[in-house]
């Protein structure tokens, strides 16, 4: 036999690759079932008030129209509560609003009412004949008028040891003191995910108490969770397949009002409905990242050392939850401040609630770290990777302990190579490619190399494949392909005889896919899994064959219809005699994170350097040259992985230069309504960005030495281009986008 | 969106009569525009009138100059090889608007007859007196970043968002129009209009007029032109502002010149003023920055737009110079 070549760390092609390209591959809204009709959202026009009426009579004799259901006639759902209950709740995500329940307006465009007919034409149009009055109410959706009412978020209030309570180590605020200093704000405007997949939901009852839901989700078992709790159903008579998802970045790590829409319209009309969202009102009800505002306060000594940070962040949250994210983490972790204060608050506004997205509140935090660490070198005269060198962490100041593993200083020194750090000039305005300004910068980003508790289940298939079965999503970054390396590697099997299944909760039950932890989790599953299998089947083919009782299960080896020994070719099980016997082949592990880190910090890094050019007269940025170097531990695919760092750049180019969605606060509407106000990169703002793998194992966060990318392809990339912008031209943004009225 | 009749006429005359009697119906052609204000509910038309069938898409040389037939696709006029020796500032203007797949759909006619990209002219919950007359202008006391800094009224204060429209106006161009009462010329310049207290017209054309073709006449502006158009990001955005530049040059002196602004009226903004400042002058900055003051006299900015008095003389500035170096 040919020995196999090893799978994980190559480029092996999306095991759905063909499927994406082809159109083959199915979405939440492609499930085309007997009876399925067509639910479209009616949205409240205010942002604050109750609706007084609601008249739905024309909609309701419009043409194929079958049902509009609102909070005068809607089903109750035995779980469901009027959203807003009790916002203090310490479990700050997983509430899904509930839908038509009262008549109170808690954001513009809250869904009022679901009209459902047998066409989306009449549905939509019949949608619009819904007329609604209201009792309005003064709403407050400005976070800047609104900072005064900032509050501690009640999970701190609770536990002085949650990532957002107030933080403190040496001095407090004792940068006021320091001989050099600098104090500034920085603001990030409200940014949406917008993946190019609509929000998406198909909904069928099979039975009054058996519910199936081809959803857009990045959690097949949260989303199972959240709505057999709606409606008091034991979490089995619950179905979510979501086995594409079509980008997501975050927004569908929650449950949300349209998906309890359409399983009420779907309970109505007793057929499966399909509810899709517009790009308009992917703005309002499916989260965002939130605006925040953000002050530092550095000192350092004049040889270049940090001898205090405060760093305070006030981002906003709805009336109804309250929504947290780790803003200031970075910050207390990277570099060796001995006086350090972290301060995090959360302003309610009459607007949806936000969710994490991509690099979540770490992003956010970085781009105020990473520029402040850049004002700071200017102030000094330094080299802003000189200054970061002179502070670095070789154990995690926060916690006292050492890293499992970091190789930012490794990624440093190959990012400075490839993006020609040594053409930078101390001096901002120095450089110029024709009439442009060109200048560098860079930013880095580090994220918590997670992992959660996962199933994964294995068998062997009497034609010899191996089948592995998870809840998990690949919303896509390869997780299907690159759990296929795994178990590839694991079993010593071609990977074409493997097929790994994901993306249903019937499966074993797998975290939500989000902050960057899925290779971290299900890898370790499905390699548990693999291992068990060999286990099994030596222990199945051991009764039929001595050979197999003395062997070790990792000389187990998968032949041509049957399985063999390494080192003892003329030992044979067949596959056919193997899975007939009694209890099969199928095995199930339960996969756990070890101790391990309780002893180290555990985290990715990474760090992105930015060329960009200028246009004095403009003020138009171009980034021309983009390089992000990571440390996140084993890479399983070069190429899925690549792919991930540089979408997480790209992400980064928009969150810098162009995303910024907009209200009038005067109505709490967006004005920002679709691709064409809320701008994201286009192609020709995307240069070819370089990536770098340091590569190295990460003993322990688990067996395969994985860490995580996903957040840290983002994180650092807006600031690394601020910054870059600066040493352009003298000019520091410090409220993202940094478009060209602010550079003029 | 609305239910609306669908009527697909072959003759320029049967079209024209089926808009002309009926004033809830509308001409449609790539329908890039008017699609999607249809299913924002903004337009409303109870009739459609396709015009695609009619014969008007050709592009040709007539009467010493080029004229463009009203249904020819923007990017068939961008690739064609006359309008590229002839009317290079034309080919970037276009080129510069929308994406690859709009302009294969986006003809001539329409582009002219695009509304205008106001956020409050899209969403039919907020004050719009384009939209809906005597609501108010949203904009006025709104985010009006992206809006206009010359010719505005208290009524409006959008913004025309053509590229292709700041090129023609600063080419002389001219707008051939079928109507009910026969054919008329239109001055390019005098087709679009100011909001004043009728914002709800965008053009001069009359009820049932149709266009037909554009006449662009010959002009030795076939090498030093630049249609510089600055956005948030690098291609497929609406202008924040934009500059047309057109030059004849005798060496280092300029002959002739011919100077538009895009995203800062209601309509593309020609500067016939500033093009005399530069009349007889060398083509250094220093000439370019006395022609830009000249045209930004007059405007004046809102809360959010105070940058576009900035940036539209700069992009003129930048335009002349890449018109120059060309």
């Amino acid at each position: 036999m040919k020995p196999l070549q090893k799978q994980i760390g190559t480029g092996m092609n999306r095991v759905d690759g063909r499927l994406k390209v082809t159109g083959a591959a199915t979405y939440a809204a492609e499930y085309e079932l007997p009876g399925l009709v067509y639910a479209v959202l009616v949205g409240s026009t205010i942002a604050k008030g109750r609706l007084a009426s609601l008249d739905t009579k024309a909609a309701e004799r419009a043409p194929g129209v079958l049902a509009v259901v609102s909070h005068l006639n809607a089903p109750k759902a035995p779980g469901a509560k009027p959203a807003g209950k009790d916002p203090s709740q310490p479990q700050t995500v997983g509430n899904p609003l509930a839908v038509f329940t009262d008549d109170k307006i808690r954001f513009n465009d809250q869904p009022i009412a679901v009209v459902v007919a047998d066409t989306l034409e009449r549905a939509r149009f019949a949608a619009g004949l819904v007329k609604a009055q209201y009792a309005q109410e003064a709403h407050q959706t400005n976070l800047e008028a609104n900072r005064p009412q900032a509050f501690l978020p009640t999970q701190a209030k609770k536990n002085p040891k949650s990532p957002v309570a107030d933080y403190q180590r040496g001095q407090v605020d004792a940068y006021k003191t320091g001989a050099l200093k600098l104090e500034a704000e920085y603001v990030i405007p409200t940014e949406v995910h917008h993946p190019m997949e609509l929000q998406a939901i198909t909904a069928h009852w099979e039975a009054p108490d058996r519910l199936t839901l081809y959803d857009k989700t990045q959690g097949t078992m949260a989303t199972r969770r959240d709505f057999a709790k709606q409606w008091g159903l034991p979490e089995e008579n619950v179905k979510v397949v979501a086995t594409f998802v079509g980008g997501a970045f975050g927004n569908a790590l929650h449950s949300w009002p349209h998906e309890s829409a359409a399983i009420i319209a779907a309970k109505v009309v007793n057929r499966p409905v399909k509810l899709m969202l517009t790009r308009e009102q992917m703005f309002t009800m499916v989260g965002y990242r939130p605006h925040t505002w953000q002050k530092i306060g550095m000192s350092a000594t004049a040889d270049g050392k940090i001898t205090a940070i405060t760093h305070e962040a006030t981002g906003q949250t709805s009336t109804y939850e309250e929504f947290t994210e780790s803003t200031l983490g970075q910050t207390r972790m990277m570099y060796q401040a001995p006086n350090l204060t972290t301060r995090y608050r959360l302003v309610a506004l009459d607007i949806g609630s936000p969710i994490w997205m991509r690099g979540p509140g770490e992003a956010t935090g970085a781009f105020a770290l990473e520029s402040a660490m850049d004002e700071m070198a200017h102030l000094l005269n330094l080299d802003p990777l000189e200054f970061r060198l002179r502070n670095y962490t070789d154990q995690d100041p926060e916690r006292n302990r050492p890293w499992s593993t970091k190789f930012l200083k490794e990624c440093y020194q190959a990012g400075a190579d490839r993006i020609g750090w040594s053409k930078r000039q101390l001096k901002p305005g120095m450089l110029r490619d024709g009439d442009w300004l060109v200048g560098y910068g860079m930013g880095v980003g580090t994220f918590g190399a997670h992992r959660g508790a996962s199933k994964a289940n294995a068998q062997l298939l009497p034609n010899g494949t191996v089948l592995l079965q998870s809840a998990v999503t690949d919303i896509g970054p390869g997780t299907g392909t690159a759990m296929t390396q795994i178990a590839a590697d694991t079993l010593g099997l071609d990977p074409a005889k493997i097929r790994f299944e994901w993306g249903n909760s019937s499966f074993a039950s797998a975290p939500t896919q989000g902050g960057s932890a899925i290779v971290n989790s299900v890898g370790p599953a499905v390699q548990e899994a693999c291992l068990a299998l060999k286990a099994k089947l030596r222990e199945l083919a051991a009764a039929g064959n001595g050979a197999f009782a003395a062997a070790r299960p990792e000389d187990v080896a998968f032949a041509d219809g049957h399985l063999t020994l390494n080192g003892n070719p003329a030992a044979r099980a067949t596959y056919a005699d193997l899975v007939k016997q009694a209890g099969g082949t199928a095995v199930a592990v339960d996969s756990k994170p070890g101790p391990d880190g309780q002893k180290y910090s555990m985290y990715s890094f990474s760090v992105h350097f930015a060329e960009v050019r200028v246009h004095p007269l403009t003020g138009e940025v171009r980034v021309s040259k983009l390089v992000s170097c990571a440390d996140a531990g084993t890479i399983i695919n070069e190429k899925t992985a690549g792919n991930q760092m540089k979408g997480g750049a790209v992400g980064g180019i928009g969150m810098a230069l162009m995303e910024h969605a907009m209200i009038d606060d005067r109505f709490g509407r967006y004005v920002t309504k679709d691709l064409a106000d809320y701008h994201v990169p286009v192609h020709a703002d995307a240069p070819a960005v370089e990536v770098f793998f340091v590569n190295q194992p990460d003993p322990h966060v688990n067996a395969l030495g994985t860490k995580g990318i996903g957040e840290i392809a983002t994180i650092g990339v807006a600031p690394a281009i601020a910054n870059a912008v600066f040493n352009a031209t003298g000019k520091r943004v410090r409220e993202l986008p940094i478009t060209p009225d602010k550079l003029i | 969106m609305n239910q609306f009749q669908y009527a697909r006429p072959s003759k320029p005359q049967a079209a024209i009569r089926a808009v002309a009697k009926d004033a809830n119906a509308q001409f449609i052609a790539g329908g890039t525009n008017l699609v999607d204000l249809m299913k924002r509910g903004v337009m409303t038309p109870q009739k459609l009138v396709d015009i695609n069938r009619l014969p008007l898409n050709k592009i040709e040389r007539q009467n010493n100059g080029l004229r463009l037939g009203a249904l020819a696709l923007n990017s068939a006029v961008a690739d064609d090889k006359l309008v590229r020796e002839r009317q290079p500032l034309l080919v970037q203007a276009l080129n510069a608007g929308a994406s690859a797949q709009l302009r294969n759909m986006a003809t001539v006619g329409g582009n002219m007859l695009q509304r205008t990209r106001c956020p409050y002219f899209y969403d039919t919950t907020m004050p719009c007196n384009k939209r809906a007359p005597g609501t108010g202008c949203g904009a006025l006391e709104g985010i009006n970043r992206m809006h206009a800094i010359f010719g505005f009224s208290d009524k409006c204060i959008a913004v025309h968002p053509s590229d292709m429209s700041v090129a023609l106006v600063a080419l002389d161009a001219t707008v051939l129009v079928s109507g009910p009462q026969g054919d008329r010329r239109i001055p390019f310049a005098d087709f679009h209009r100011l909001p004043g207290d009728t914002p709800q017209k965008d053009t001069n054309l009359e009820r049932g007029e149709l266009i037909t073709a554009v006449d662009i006449p010959d002009a030795p502006f076939t090498r030093h032109v630049s249609y510089y158009k600055v956005r948030e990001r690098a291609s497929y955005a609406f202008a924040l502002v934009s500059a047309a530049a057109a030059l004849e040059l005798d060496g280092n002196t300029i002959k002739a010149a011919r100077l538009a602004l895009g995203g800062v009226a209601h309509k593309p903004w020609r500067l016939t003023a500033a093009e005399q400042v530069l009349v007889g002058k060398p083509a250094t900055e220093a000439t370019f920055r006395q022609a830009a003051e000249v045209a930004m006299q007059g405007a004046k900015a809102f809360k959010y737009n105070e940058y576009k008095l900035k940036l539209a003389p700069n992009t003129l500035v930048q335009a002349l110079k890449t018109a120059t170096a060309a």
